[in-house]
């Protein structure tokens, strides 16, 4: 197959009994429905006692340099408010 | 003063603006907005808008007309003409409205609050953001920045003037807040459009100029198709002006990168010109984001100070953010730093 995004050919590697496709490329990964959970769950039995960090498929979107600091490419930081909608954030979504 | 308390009068205008399209009504009422901007108040299937005082009644009603052009993106108005506070919706076509004289008791000539009425259409359920319309939103914003900007032309959209009433009010308020400093230095970094110091640069598409998701409802309700209410900043300008604020929210670490990329995507899959079709979007966004982020950082500081409180982690965080900003000038897109 061809990769979405940058049109290269993808091969297949076998990851630990997943079957998952690389771009030859961009290095992308494209990932069958299930396959993610299925690494999950691997990388969950690997490493029991750290809890593992949110799956994240592709990474996230261009920010700009003043940004908050997300999880994957910026590294560390206290990641987003998100998940837990703050009522603060439910706040600010509906005023002016 | 009336012109500070319009909400007996409003209320009783709506009602019998209700009363005088349906014929029969189920009478129900509430209060929809009171605040010193605008009182909304809905009667069964009507809702009349006292809009701010000392609003420019023929720039008001240029927005209204502009409104009243796009009904597949504007809520329609119930009727085409601004109402001064109190009087009764025109007759049919050709005859003269039943009451046009307003209330003796609020001759207020200074400030006549001009009211607007409008269809009940069901809002974004506040307790349940995670539904928010993103993609809708989106779809909405483009086709409303692809059309064509009518003639006579509305005034130019308020985003700019908002942000710079918020500095305003910051610094009325609360100028000695320790986040003031940060705010006020990266509002420094902004070019002077974004200020309101200045015209827009560019063309000017036609441009909401307050978006969030209050201003988003379905019409007919409960499921009818998304709609954008609320004229009073429409006008000409920066398009992405109006996908600043979901932008803002992102960049702030607020909003979830899966909620932002499906807004930004609808808007691009509906060929929305505010950013290219493709790649990085930031030096399109940058401007209107900070500028975006600097007024919400501003309101944050203000209603923190009014209410004696310190601020919450969702308002440091757009502080926060503010400190970053004032070390890295704008991206390229949005003219010279002032």
């Amino acid at each position: 197959m061809q990769c979405p995004k940058c049109h290269a050919p993808m091969h297949t590697y076998n990851r630990n009994g997943v079957q998952i496709e690389q771009c030859s490329g961009c290095r992308g990964i494209f990932l069958d429905y299930g396959e993610l959970e299925a690494l999950t769950r691997l990388e969950s039995q690997w490493s029991q006692p750290v809890p593992p960090p949110a799956p994240q498929a592709y990474p996230a979107p261009p920010a700009p340099a003043w940004g908050a600091p997300h999880g994957g490419h910026h590294g560390g930081g206290h990641g987003h408010y998100g998940h837990h909608r703050h009522k603060s954030f439910g706040h600010m979504l509906f005023s002016s | 003063m009336t012109a500070d308390a319009p909400l007996p009068e409003l209320a009783a205008q709506a009602t019998r603006a209700a009363h005088e399209i349906a014929g029969h009504c189920p009478c129900t009422a509430a209060v929809l907005a009171d605040r010193p901007d605008a009182t909304v108040v809905r009667h069964a299937g009507v809702v009349a808008k006292a809009h701010a005082p000392g609003t420019d009644p023929a720039a008001l009603a240029l927005r209204l007309a502009t409104a009243a052009a796009l009904p597949g993106v504007f809520l329609p108005p119930l009727t085409r003409t601004l109402l001064p506070l109190g009087a009764l919706i025109p007759g049919p076509r050709g005859t003269p409205a039943r009451n046009t004289a307003p209330d003796p008791t609020h001759r207020d000539s200074r400030h006549p609050r001009q009211v607007t009425l409008w269809p009940h259409g069901a809002p974004v359920d506040p307790e349940a953001p995670d539904s928010a319309p993103w993609e809708a939103a989106a779809v909405l914003l483009a086709r409303l920045h692809r059309s064509p900007v009518p003639s006579p032309a509305p005034p130019p959209m308020r985003g700019p003037a908002k942000a710079a009433r918020a500095l305003a009010r910051l610094r009325a308020t609360a100028p000695g807040h320790p986040a003031a400093r940060p705010v006020e230095r990266a509002w420094s970094t902004l070019p002077a459009w974004a200020c309101d110091e200045a015209p827009m640069p560019g063309e000017g598409a036609l441009c909401h100029g307050d978006l969030h998701l209050g201003q988003l409802v379905r019409h007919p309700a409960p499921d009818g198709p998304w709609l954008l209410i609320d004229v009073d900043d429409l006008g000409t300008g920066v398009p992405a002006w109006d996908l600043a604020r979901p932008a803002a929210w992102y960049a702030c670490g607020l909003l979830p990168p899966d909620e932002w990329t499906r807004f930004l995507t609808a808007y691009r899959a509906a060929a929305g010109p505010a950013v290219p079709a493709d790649g990085d979007p930031w030096p399109a966004l940058d401007v209107p984001a900070r500028a975006l982020t600097v007024q919400t950082a501003a309101l944050a500081i203000v209603r923190a100070t009014r209410d004696g409180r310190p601020l919450d982690e969702i308002e440091q965080a757009v502080v926060d953010a503010c400190d970053r900003m004032s070390g890295l000038p704008p991206e390229l897109d949005g003219g010279p730093a002032k």
